[in-house]
């Protein structure tokens, strides 16, 4: 793929700029968790942002998301702020819900993202009534519901993903295989063709290079368009992986995969500084122009972090607030 | 009044409002042609088509998740559950999911969802399908619980349910669904949270759910020939309960009993009971008296299904027990 005009320059830059601001994000995340500023789990998905990034890029904020609860990447990508990020991670009052939501809840209904869930595979119905929602309003939206292979093992999953061929709904099943479920790898929980659990419904799917933003991001034009279109669904195979444990405080990984497959991924397959390489070679930027790209955004997240840091929590009276959503 | 049954005013609810909002539609299993096994939702897809009165394939959990996510995002899913013990197989999608977006999401989400389900044994159906199993759905902030207990209530309380932007579950007694009642023509709702009173009485309060109403009143009416005046209050909705009423009552006839088709261990007679407790004790000339199911599977056999559930004889017996103070001589 090459630069053709000025707008696609603009747009890779975009998906440089979006991949770095997760990463970034989950470096500070990370931070706040082993400084002690931060309580809880947190579930950090650095290492596959271009996944992310390169399905949402491909989507307008009309169109819906659901998350995992390894979900700060996903709300990055679908257009979401760091400072409204921050402050729901450390269940501050200016974050997204209002610091009730926190890491794996985080929702940002303003760009479709429909929220984190830390019911593994607990979102598949909400992003399929989402789409449920596209056809029946006669709406062109696209719901795409992301998750991680440890997610293959729910039975909700195949329960939608039926509903959803049989009415052809405007969905797209992403799965991020970053080859483990918690501390267990892939292999051990998941049987047969992974593709073929969509394929068997009927539905179209695809396996392909989660670390590669490009494709990704061209694949995603593609079925967006088609389930815009009523071709969907679509599932797609994104195969990636993530560089830290299953959460925060998962440090000694060695009984469950090696430092040299960690090593390989980071060194090898990064799916950043692959991207970075390809936009110098294609010189659509410098490495000095990345670099600049790379320092805005680790000034975005450190402002973010202190103003979240220094922000107020809720009113004590907003313990019982929202149980209810309050009748028109 | 005309009168029509139950399933008919279950019927014309949810023919009216989604006549009144196009957003509205029902998703679940044999709801189009097939109309319900009950034939509760007959004719519907006629007038609605298959575009909004959905057959889903058996997929309980499923289908609710979706609803969830099409109620999220601005539609007004109504979802038959054919079964109320079918419950189980949803839990996640109601109460991990519908019941905790609005909260999780600091009151931007919302889910303007109803639920419509069944209780009640006796129907020779076994384990499986004659649980009462609304106590569990109670204890879940987020979810609203509404209880009809006959033909005018269900109307009623199933718009308001349609309507309310909250996950509503609301259960149906299947064995009243051919039970006649006075409907009026016009439109009417039934607010949440506002019991009914609907027999006046100096000596007890009878509190009474869904099928248990009709128990609480062939009572009281065998009551009333032994001089013995017993008031019979229907909260309508557990949740939320309208509580104020209820305590109201109590202080006036100093005793109560709640009856309840639900297993009485942990369930919705002892927690009425205890909230009694709370806000009229000092009122009280008896212990507060809970009468619910017996705390076994529903078993099949007919002789033994029928000692399971609270009957207007053990009611009367108990009531008597309690009003001429000797209760501990028959506990």
């Amino acid at each position: 793929m090459a630069a053709e005009n000025k707008d696609d320059c603009e747009s890779y830059l975009h998906i440089y700029s979006q991949m770095r601001r997760i990463r970034a994000f989950e470096d500070n995340a990370n931070q706040l968790y082993l400084s002690g500023k931060m309580q809880g789990l947190t579930h950090m998905s650095s290492g596959q942002e271009a996944a992310e990034v390169g399905i949402c890029e491909a989507l307008e904020s009309t169109d819906y998301i659901t998350s995992t609860h390894r979900g700060h990447g996903h709300c990055v990508a679908k257009g979401a702020h760091f400072r409204e990020m921050f402050c729901e991670l450390l269940g501050k009052v200016e974050g997204y819900c209002r610091g009730k939501g926190g890491s794996m809840h985080i929702a940002d209904q303003d760009n479709g993202n429909l929220g984190a869930n830390a019911i593994v595979g607990g979102s598949a119905g909400i992003a399929t009534g989402a789409a449920l929602t596209s056809k029946l309003l006669g709406k062109k939206d696209v719901a795409v519901c992301f998750f991680g292979d440890g997610a293959l093992g729910q039975g909700l999953l195949y329960e939608v993903m039926n509903m959803a061929s049989l009415w052809s709904l405007p969905a797209i099943y992403v799965c991020e295989n970053n080859l483990y479920g918690e501390y267990t790898h892939v292999s051990e929980m998941a049987a047969g063709d992974l593709c073929a659990r969509a394929t068997a419904f009927g539905i179209e799917a695809h396996e392909l290079d989660g670390q590669d933003v490009l494709a990704v991001k061209s694949l995603a034009d593609d079925l967006v368009a088609r389930a815009r279109a009523g071709e969907g669904p679509f599932f797609v195979l994104l195969n990636t992986y993530r560089y830290h444990g299953h959460h925060v405080g998962d440090i000694n990984r060695t009984y469950y995969r090696s430092k040299e497959e960690e090593s390989d991924w980071k060194d090898n397959r990064d799916p950043i500084a692959l991207f970075g390489t390809w936009l110098r070679k294609q010189k659509i930027a410098t490495e000095k122009e990345l670099e600049a790209i790379d320092e805005q955004v680790q000034a975005d997240a450190k402002a973010a972090v202190e103003y979240a840091l220094e922000a107020s929590y809720p009113d004590l009276s907003e313990v019982d607030m929202h149980v209810y959503a309050a009748n028109a | 009044m005309r009168e029509i049954t139950l399933s008919q005013a279950v019927n014309e609810a949810i023919a009216e409002e989604m006549r009144r909002d196009p957003t509205t539609f029902v998703l679940g299993e044999d709801v189009a042609e097939a109309g319900t096994p009950f034939k509760v939702l007959s004719g519907l897809v006629e007038e609605f088509g298959t575009d909004r009165i959905i057959d889903t394939p058996i997929s309980e959990p499923g289908f609710t998740g979706i609803a969830v996510g099409a109620a999220m995002t601005g539609t007004r899913p109504i979802i038959d559950l054919m079964f109320g013990d079918f419950l189980f197989l949803v839990m996640d999608q109601l109460c991990n999911q519908a019941a905790k977006q609005s909260y999780m999401s600091g009151g931007k989400l919302k889910v303007p969802l109803t639920l419509r389900t069944n209780l009640g044994a006796t129907r020779r159906s076994a384990a499986q399908h004659s649980q009462s199993l609304h106590a569990l759905v109670c204890h879940i902030p987020g979810l609203k619980v509404a209880m009809p207990s006959s033909a005018y209530e269900a109307k009623g309380l199933m718009k308001t349910a349609i309507r309310d932007d909250n996950p509503v579950v609301i259960i149906e007694d299947k064995l009243m669904y051919q039970e006649k009642a006075a409907v009026p023509e016009e439109e009417y709702l039934i607010p949440f949270g506002e019991a009914a009173v609907l027999r006046k009485g100096r000596d007890i309060t009878l509190i009474a759910t869904s099928s248990m109403v009709q128990v609480a009143l062939k009572a009281a009416e065998t009551l009333a020939a032994d001089g013995i005046e017993a008031e019979v209050i229907d909260p309508r909705t557990l949740v939320p309960l309208d509580e104020d009423t209820l305590i109201t009552s109590v202080r006036k006839t100093s005793r109560a009993m709640v009856i309840d088709e639900g297993h009485q261990n942990y369930g919705i007679t002892g927690e009425i009971a205890s909230r009694i407790a709370d806000k009229a004790f000092y009122y009280l000339d008896a212990p507060v008296q809970r009468v619910g199911a017996m705390d076994v599977p529903v078993p099949f056999s007919p002789v033994l299904e029928d000692l399971t559930v609270p009957t207007v004889d053990a009611v009367v017996e108990r009531v008597r027990a309690v009003v001429e103070g000797r209760l501990h001589d028959v506990a």
